[in-house]
């Protein structure tokens, strides 16, 4: 193929809007964007007050925002930051782990074993430092049991979905056991602030912490070479290799990444019930976590990433939650509706249909330079003349 | 149509966004002739075949197939009409055996009678004297034996018209000898075949007709005796050709100071990949190379060098003094760099951009935590895109979507960039055009006269007897000579392939 590019001559701003929407089409982003848009637009025709957002008092008497807006944002706290780590295991490693529903259980037991010895009474610097040493352990807890994941993946060379079916299906026993099977209830209100709001401040704190996760990543993959690694790993692994990277390494690294989002994600878990059951609690959110990072356009084999788009997928998959809820959708049934949704958005990004769309455009352009030759081929003849 | 032609494409058209592939195209196919399809590497030889079996649907022109037109939709459509494939790489299944993958796709029912398959799958391979059982599994057998199952399986189909696209370029010259034979059998039974090979001896030994492509568009369809090799070479870069042999400068291998300190000297070196322990120095500016058949140890040898598999043994010292190699890493902090055989499998990262892939090397050893800014690394892409003429789109292309010869390029920048002291480039112009082979060689060269040592790995002797100044002569895992000055002759180096240890 040659690489001589064919340039019009004369860009007209017909082309060169032809082009921005051109590369607009193929951007990542396009896709989950335009998805959040589609359920704005539908939710609006149904309802024009689906998106008020009003200032009330909460039950504990502070102002507070509140409206369907704002449990969405709330609500997708936990899959946007499982979605961060989902998406790196899945560009190194080439496949998805499946225990973090089970791991956010053990992790929000871990804090909880921490937090319930502690009398209620306490000064609120020494709540502070035990919170602190809670949320330590949980994120070291959690950070082993990704290296564990991680090491059967990279060192084992099990496949993902098996070598994380191991802590799937062991994960919440794990939990209950470090609490004896008990059922946790903190008293101290103030442990429920994480997962709820801060006295004062109008906005749900989960919000925030998924903002410093989503800038503490921004700013680790700018100032390493993250990207770039799990990416050459992702997609030739032997290459890497010679190249002087260790793809073992990374691909743990991965999941240790992934495991400290667990952690925060336990942490938001139970500060927002202030308890603990270990059957139920992040049930089936390993999948909708999947499910964010292929409807961000990633490619679920590996490779290139976007998380942005990953964390995009996520907000579009809890928007649609709360959205079949509101069109009174019975919680058992909203399984069946997001898998035709999901049907459709992954149809709509597979290869064959980009593939059988660009081999129309070629046609096209076939058809355009032929014209432009016969054109060119008579105007010729007329000057021979 | 003309007389005899059993094939016949006319203004063949094909465009890729930006990009036009193929520009009215024509080729003619005659019943029971080898011919051969030529060009550079982008020059538009995959694409018509891709075209011709279905793989791209065409974008203009007309396919005759025995006299009647037909439009190819797919894959499997090209193999109903009688045109069937074989590629470079083996596209059959590894894990089943040999009769299996002859009939896969191809049995009538659900049933299968697999005492018949097996005895019919034995008396075509008796006939074609491939030498394999039907039930051996196909991935146990030698790349040369699963090339020629996959012709089997494409002669059994009937076929009018064969492709064999770079079938030789993983072969030994026995392996291609057997090859030839197989093609000759079938040129005389009245297929016609479609030869696309990069090796010049091959096309004259083998071919009838020669149509050359050049940018998309076609240069000509001449008949082999009329086109001696100067001309085809010619017609193919499309211009005079400045004569290969002249490319080394006779004077510089005295510059070499052959008494001082070796850049490079291993002890001993072992592996775990089956060679024997060896001893090897490299010199200041010096070209060297490796050689003997394939597997024979070269290749092993050189990533033992670079740390690639593991090493169990052997001490190695740089500029004299003594460091470890255990891994490429420490190779490349000791200013190794290794442009692996495997392009596909070890050099490309296929998705990444032009610009991440020249980058990589020299990245890794900065370091996880120092990325380089993208100012940065645009200007370093930039510089080598311009100096080793890679054509690319973009610096944003992703690799994959280069020509062979220009993925090459890439990776060469990468280690280029990593600025070694000592380069090793194994099998760097394989499956790659002409022209940019003898780029590559003169850019060794020049490299080598700027101080740089350089071992140069080639199948092709011609090129290594270009290129280096000393041979090192690998047979079973074993070093069992080493050539230079008046001994650096095809001859010499054949007797030392072949059997010179008794000497």
């Amino acid at each position: 193929m040659t690489s001589d590019t064919m340039k019009s001559n004369n860009p007209s701003f017909a082309i060169k809007l032809k082009n921005f929407l051109g590369k607009l089409v193929k951007n990542q982003l396009f896709i989950p964007i335009v998805a959040l848009l589609l359920l704005v637009l539908i939710n609006l025709i149904a309802d024009p007050t689906f998106f008020k957002i009003v200032l009330e008092p909460s039950s504990t008497g502070h102002l507070i925002l509140s409206g369907n807006l704002i449990t969405i944002i709330d609500n997708a706290s936990e899959l946007a930051i499982l979605a961060i780590g989902m998406t790196l295991v899945t560009s190194a490693s080439g496949g998805q782990d499946i225990s973090v529903g089970a791991t956010i259980a053990i992790a929000g037991s871990v804090i909880l074993r921490v937090i319930k010895v502690q009398p209620t009474d306490i000064s609120n610097g020494r709540f502070a430092a035990m919170l602190i040493l809670a949320f330590v352990l949980c994120v070291v807890v959690s950070a082993i049991f990704g290296a564990f994941n991680g090491a059967l993946v990279a060192y084992f060379n099990i496949q993902p979905m098996v070598a994380t079916l191991i802590l799937f299906t062991a994960g919440r026993s794990i939990a209950a056991w470090i609490n004896n099977n008990d059922n946790i209830s903190i008293k101290d209100t103030r442990f429920a602030y994480y997962g709820n709001f801060i006295p004062g401040i109008a906005i749900p704190t989960p919000v925030f912490i998924t903002a410093i996760c989503l800038i503490v990543i921004a700013l680790v993959l700018k100032f390493t070479n993250l990207r770039l690694y799990s990416q050459a790993v992702g997609i030739n692994a032997s290459s890497s290799r010679l190249n002087g990277i260790n793809p073992k390494m990374i691909k743990l690294l991965t999941f240790i990444i992934l495991g400290v989002c667990v952690a925060v994600c336990g942490f938001i878990k139970v500060s927002r019930t202030s308890s603990i059951t270990y059957s139920v609690i992040a049930n089936n959110i390993e999948m909708d976590a999947i499910l964010a990072v292929a409807l961000g356009g990633n490619a679920l084999s590996g490779g290139k990433f976007n998380i942005t788009s990953s964390v995009i997928g996520a907000y579009v998959i809890q928007f649609l939650t709360t959205t079949l809820y509101k069109f009174k959708v019975s919680s058992s049934a909203i399984s069946a509706y997001k898998a035709v949704v999901v049907i459709l958005l992954i149809i709509i990004s597979a290869p064959i249909v980009r593939r059988w769309f660009e081999d129309m455009k070629n046609k096209r352009e076939a058809a355009r330079v032929a014209k432009i030759a016969t054109a060119a081929n008579t105007e010729s003849g007329k000057e021979n003349v | 149509m003309k007389d005899g032609a059993v094939l016949e494409m006319r203004g063949i058209c094909k465009y890729f966004p930006g990009v036009r592939a193929l520009e009215k195209v024509d080729f003619t196919l005659r019943e029971g002739e080898i011919h051969a399809l030529m060009g550079e590497n982008g020059a538009g030889k995959s694409t018509l075949i891709k075209v011709l079996t279905g793989v791209y649907p065409k974008d203009g022109g007309t396919v005759v197939l025995s006299d009647k037109q037909i439009n190819i939709k797919s894959p499997q459509d090209a193999q109903n009409n009688g045109i069937a494939t074989v590629y470079q790489e083996i596209t059959l299944c590894p894990n089943l055996t040999v009769a299996e993958n002859m009939y896969i796709g191809r049995t009538k029912g659900p049933l299968t009678d697999w005492g018949k398959m097996n005895r019919s799958a034995g008396k075509l391979l008796d006939d074609l004297g491939i030498p394999v059982s039907p039930k051996e599994q196909l991935g146990n057998c030698s790349i040369a034996v699963q090339q020629m199952v996959a012709i089997a399986r494409a002669v059994d189909m009937d076929c009018k018209v064969l492709i064999l696209d770079e079938p030789t370029s993983s072969l030994d010259e026995q392996e291609v000898q057997k090859l030839f034979k197989l093609m000759r059998d079938l040129k005389a039974k009245g297929v016609g075949i479609i030869f696309v090979t990069h090796f010049l001896e091959q096309v004259y030994e083998v071919c009838d007709r020669i149509t050359v492509l050049r940018d998309g568009t076609l240069v000509g369809e001449y008949v082999i005796q009329d086109l001696p090799r100067v001309k085809l070479v010619s017609k193919m870069l499309g211009k005079d050709f400045d004569d290969m042999a002249e490319i080394k400068s006779s004077d510089e291998e005295e510059k070499i100071d052959y008494n001082g300190t070796p850049v490079y000297q291993a002890n001993n070196l072992t592996g775990t990949t089956g060679i024997k322990p060896f001893d090897f120095e490299i010199h200041k500016g010096e070209v060297n190379g490796f050689t003997g058949l394939l597997g024979s140890g070269r290749s092993e040898s050189v990533r033992a060098i670079f740390g690639a598999d593991r090493v169990t043994g052997g001490t190695i010292k740089m500029d004299g003094k003594t460091v470890k190699i255990r891994k490429p890493l420490d190779a490349m902090k000791n200013g190794i760099s290794y442009l692996p055989e495997d392009r596909k499998l070890d050099g490309i990262v296929g998705d990444l951009s032009v610009r991440d892939n020249i980058i990589l090397a020299l990245q890794v050893m900065k370091g996880f935590f120092k990325p380089f800014s993208k100012a940065q690394a645009e200007k370093f892409a930039d510089d080598y895109i311009k100096l080793l003429n890679i054509k690319t789109a973009s610096q944003d292309t992703p690799i994959k979507s280069l020509s062979g010869g220009n993925q090459q390029k890439v990776i060469l920048a990468r280690w280029l960039l990593a600025d070694p002291v000592y380069l090793i480039l194994d099998e760097p112009t394989r499956g790659i055009d002409v022209g940019t082979k003898v780029e590559i060689q003169k850019l060794v060269l020049k490299l080598a006269a700027e101080g740089k040592s350089i071992t140069f790995i080639s199948s092709e002797i011609d090129e290594m007897i270009r290129t280096c100044s000393r041979l090192v002569v690998m047979r079973d895992g074993k070093v069992v000579g080493e050539l230079k000055g008046a001994d650096l002759n095809q001859n010499k180096i054949m007797a030392t392939i072949a059997g010179g240890e008794s000497k």
